[in-house]
């Protein structure tokens, strides 16, 4: 074997692989996020009108309205290159940090449920009941800054368990489908907070809308950089603890091959003696947890009180979030990242050119079903299959058969060979 | 020899199954005790010492009926001992027949003790007077959307392909009709571009679940995203100024004659919208589809075991993606209430949650289109009342009625009130060997 062919091999082998397809699929969606703003375009549609006549001028106003919109998200989620100052250059950097930090945990907690077997989609009300418990001991408690913090970061941590927990004790007692009663108990958590925000126990004095006191000094996350206007606070590096804890939990502790043993095989995992039931509980209960902890970001790192759109929508960003990362603690870490960069940048995007932060939106789901169907997208780049080129070499891993497809562990499983 | 056949002994299963029978038809019998306990308490001891009073007919009804005037405490004492007879009816089945009460005794038993409720809740408010026309039919109205949805519901799960994208298909239905009666002027415009709206939407759940097996719940969650962030995308380019748009149409009532003016049944079934008359048909229709019909059979027998269906020759996949896109369908035109009949233009995410909330319905409503409806028309009216307590001002917090159909539906599928089991093979994607 030449080292041509051999060269041309480890290409071929590159293209093939999963992660080359992720990159494909992020390309893929940016573009279809570009079209968008290109056919939405008013200079655009004008000299679409003329099309026939001057084809140029059309793919010109396309290209400035697409380029220009990725530019100015690019300038405010990265690096802004026309800043004056240090400040305005890292703000955008700043600012992606802050907004990816409470949907690192939270997305932890949804990659928890799913190695564990369960569609955790109750991390909305999670981060709700853990953003309201932190606001109530970061007003209603007055102790010195560490432990202050410490007890705010506990108390939204037990909070978001709690109501994790509750989904997990239903589908371990009476079987309810974790997907059901956790979009129910979104909308419970929402008009809880609605309600709560109006009793005494938590309004603000002399206030007559649903928001909450202002947390103390104590309670506050420091900023890491100090003395700046960089909002980036110590819950990052809370989101970076959290994400080695994941990881060391879910690949080294007994307690996470036991998750994921049940989300591979319940059946197995059982025969085996290990009580599904129990690890439904802690798994939901963890996974809420973490979604706590995004509560907890969002009280004492930048709202400093508690109001309806405390969690905005980092509850349901989480799930795209674990799904793009395909629940592996480290993977998850970064996904958030990009998409706190989206979201940073699609609010600059549309102060700066006026395309609808909407846009972000669509870029990322389109992302998530491109990376969970690869047959499509390398379809699409007109890449042969991976698993039909190479037909059978490998035996399959395991003895049993597939388990049922409802848990996502298997689903992965399916997605990949899914193209056989 | 005969006699030994004839009478075996009481074998483990046989006692171990009647235990099982018992321990299911016990947690009905709690859960009515539990009801008739709070009917003691809240609308017996606690009842208010006024009367509810309910308006039976508009100001401008052509036929006048005099209001309906309950006195809350008799009316709360009755419910108590109505939902006590009922709670004793339950446990003497359970502990002598290991049977559960009859369907139509527990649905009876629940209409006392929401009627029961009702009269409380009006009662206990500053201005014990409602009229139960607007409270019917603005509940109607606001479960049009619901049960179009859980229509579109059932007939994806019927089919084995989970729909989580209800919301999705009802978001873009509205937007689709916004954008179709903005361009062309017309109603057929706007309800052919609301049913494209909503199957663009089933076209890529179909895709993405159907051919490429991505996990069906991730392909529903991740399109309602993308539906809001579509819609929410060109609302705010397309539908911002309107240079070439011509008015919105809006679908008007069409109330049809006599019958319009029957006291209280007239407005609720009579005066409806092109919409109205439609789900009226719908949802029975459906229903006699699915479980009257060859097609029926068919669908059902690819939700409940592919791998029997795909042998006796029917195309498993071809059923699946025929229906998703069916649902597309319906579940768009049902979307179009909300810029065609509810308001005349689209707003961001104006749907909110309306297709999670007709999910919900299609599990309270045990995956069967009457059921389903049913429960559909319980969440609207709790929904209505909520906005009509707040008129007559009560004092339970609305938040608490808000909540109320999600709780609902939590004990519906912990199995707290009677077993909801969806069709065996919903969610599993199907690969023919």
């Amino acid at each position: 074997m030449s080292e041509t062919t051999k060269g041309r091999q480890g290409w071929r082998a590159f293209v093939r692989s999963d992660g080359f397809v992720s990159v494909l699929a992020v390309v893929l969606s940016l573009i279809v996020g570009g079209i968008l703003i290109a056919v939405t375009n008013k200079d655009a549609q004008a000299s679409a009108a003329y099309f026939f006549a001057q084809p140029g001028d059309f793919f010109r106003d396309a290209w400035n309205a697409a380029s220009g919109a990725y530019a100015a998200m690019f300038r405010s989620a990265i690096f802004n290159y026309e800043g004056a100052t240090a400040t305005e250059m890292f703000n955008p950097l700043s600012e992606t940090l802050t907004q990816a930090t409470p949907l690192i945990t939270a997305s932890l907690g949804v990659a928890i449920a799913f190695r564990a077997g369960l569609f955790n989609i109750g991390a909305q009300g999670q981060v709700i009941i853990g953003a309201a418990v932190a606001g109530f001991v970061g007003f209603r408690l007055h102790l010195p800054a560490p432990l202050h913090i410490l007890l705010v970061v506990l108390a939204a941590a037990l909070g978001g368990a709690a109501w994790g927990g509750l989904a997990g004790w239903l589908k371990a007692k009476t079987g309810a489908h974790e997907v059901i009663t956790t979009i129910m108990l979104n909308y419970v958590a929402t008009y809880l907070l609605a309600f709560v925000l109006l009793t005494p126990l938590m309004q603000r004095t002399g206030s007559s809308d649903p928001v909450s006191e202002v947390i103390d000094p104590t309670a506050v996350f420091p900023q890491l950089i100090p003395g700046t206007t960089l909002r980036v606070h110590l819950g990052f590096v809370i989101a970076i603890l959290a994400t080695v804890f994941t990881w060391w939990l879910l690949s080294r502790s007994k307690l996470g091959y036991r998750l994921r043993a049940v989300g591979a095989n319940p059946e197995a995992a059982r025969t085996a003696g290990i009580s599904v039931a129990a690890c439904t509980v802690i798994a939901m209960a963890l996974s809420g947890a973490m979604a706590g902890l995004a509560g907890a970001s969002q009280v004492s790192g930048t709202e400093m009180f508690v109001a309806e759109g405390i969690a905005a929508t980092i509850g349901f960003d989480a799930i795209t979030v674990a799904l793009l990362a395909r629940s592996k603690p480290l993977w998850v870490f970064l996904a958030a990242l990009l998409f706190g960069a989206f979201r940073a940048g699609g609010v600059g995007m549309q102060t700066d050119t006026g395309t609808p932060v909407d846009i972000v939106l669509v870029v990322q789901s389109l992302i998530v079903l491109f990376i969970a169907a690869p047959a499509l997208t390398r379809t699409i780049f007109g890449i042969r299959d991976r698993k039909k080129a190479a037909k059978a070499p490998k035996a399959p891993k395991s003895a049993p058969p597939a388990p049922p497809a409802e848990t996502p562990a298997a689903q992965a499983a399916t997605v990949e060979g899914g193209a056989a | 020899m005969s006699a030994q056949v004839l009478t075996p002994a009481p074998a483990p299963e046989q006692s171990a199954i009647t235990a099982a029978l018992t321990r299911a038809a016990k947690r009905p019998a709690w859960m009515l005790s539990v009801a008739a306990l709070i009917a003691v308490v809240v609308f017996g001891f606690l009842a208010p010492h006024t009367s509810a009073s309910f308006r039976l007919s508009a100001t401008d009804a052509a036929v006048k009926v005099p209001p309906l005037v309950v006195p809350a405490v008799a009316f709360g004492w009755i419910v108590a001992l109505l939902l006590i007879a009922a709670a004793a009816w339950a446990w003497f089945l359970a502990t002598q027949r290991q049977r559960s009460l009859p369907g139509w005794a527990m649905g009876l038993a629940w209409f006392v003790f929401l009627a029961g409720l009702m009269v409380w809740l009006v009662g206990t408010a500053n201005n014990p007077d409602i009229s139960l026309v607007q409270l019917l039919t603005g509940s109607v109205a606001l479960s049009l959307p619901i049960i179009f949805g859980s229509m579109s519901g059932a007939l994806c799960e019927r089919a084995g392909v989970v729909n989580i994208a209800i919301e999705g298909q009802l978001l873009l239905g509205a937007f689709g009709a916004a954008l179709g009666g903005l361009l062309t002027g017309s109603l057929v415009g706007a309800l052919v571009t609301a049913a494209l709206g909503g199957l663009l939407v089933s076209a890529l759940l179909s895709l993405f679940a159907v051919k490429y097996l991505v996990n069906q719940i991730i392909v529903g969650v991740v399109l309602n995203v993308f539906a809001s962030g579509l819609t929410g995308f060109f609302a705010g380019t397309l539908l911002k100024d309107g240079e070439n748009f011509h008015d919105m149409p809006k679908l008007a009532k069409l109330p049809i004659p006599g019958l319009a003016d029957i006291p209280v049944l007239g407005p609720i079934f009579f005066q409806q919208t092109l919409l109205g008359y439609a789900m009226f048909l719908l949802v029975p229709g459906l229903w006699f589809a699915l479980f009257r019909t060859k097609w029926g059979l068919r669908v059902r027998a690819v939700g409940e075991h592919p791998k029997a269906a795909d042998t006796v020759g029917i195309k498993v996949n071809r059923v699946r993606v025929s229906n998703v896109l069916l649902a597309g369908i319906v579940a768009g035109v049902g979307g179009s209430y909300y810029t065609l009949v509810s308001t005349s233009e689209f707003s961001r995410d104006m749907t909110g949650g309306t297709g999670y909330i007709a999910l919900a319905a299609l599990i309270f409503g045990r995956w069967n289109p009457l059921l389903a409806a049913c429960a559909g028309l319980l969440f609207g009216f709790v929904t209505n009342l909520q906005y009509i307590l707040a008129q007559a001002g009560t004092a339970v917090p609305s938040q608490f009625m808000a909540m109320l159909p999600y709780i609902v539906t939590i004990f519906a599928v912990a199995g707290l009130v009677g077993k909801s089991r969806g069709p065996a093979a919903s969610g599993e994607p199907y690969v023919k060997e």
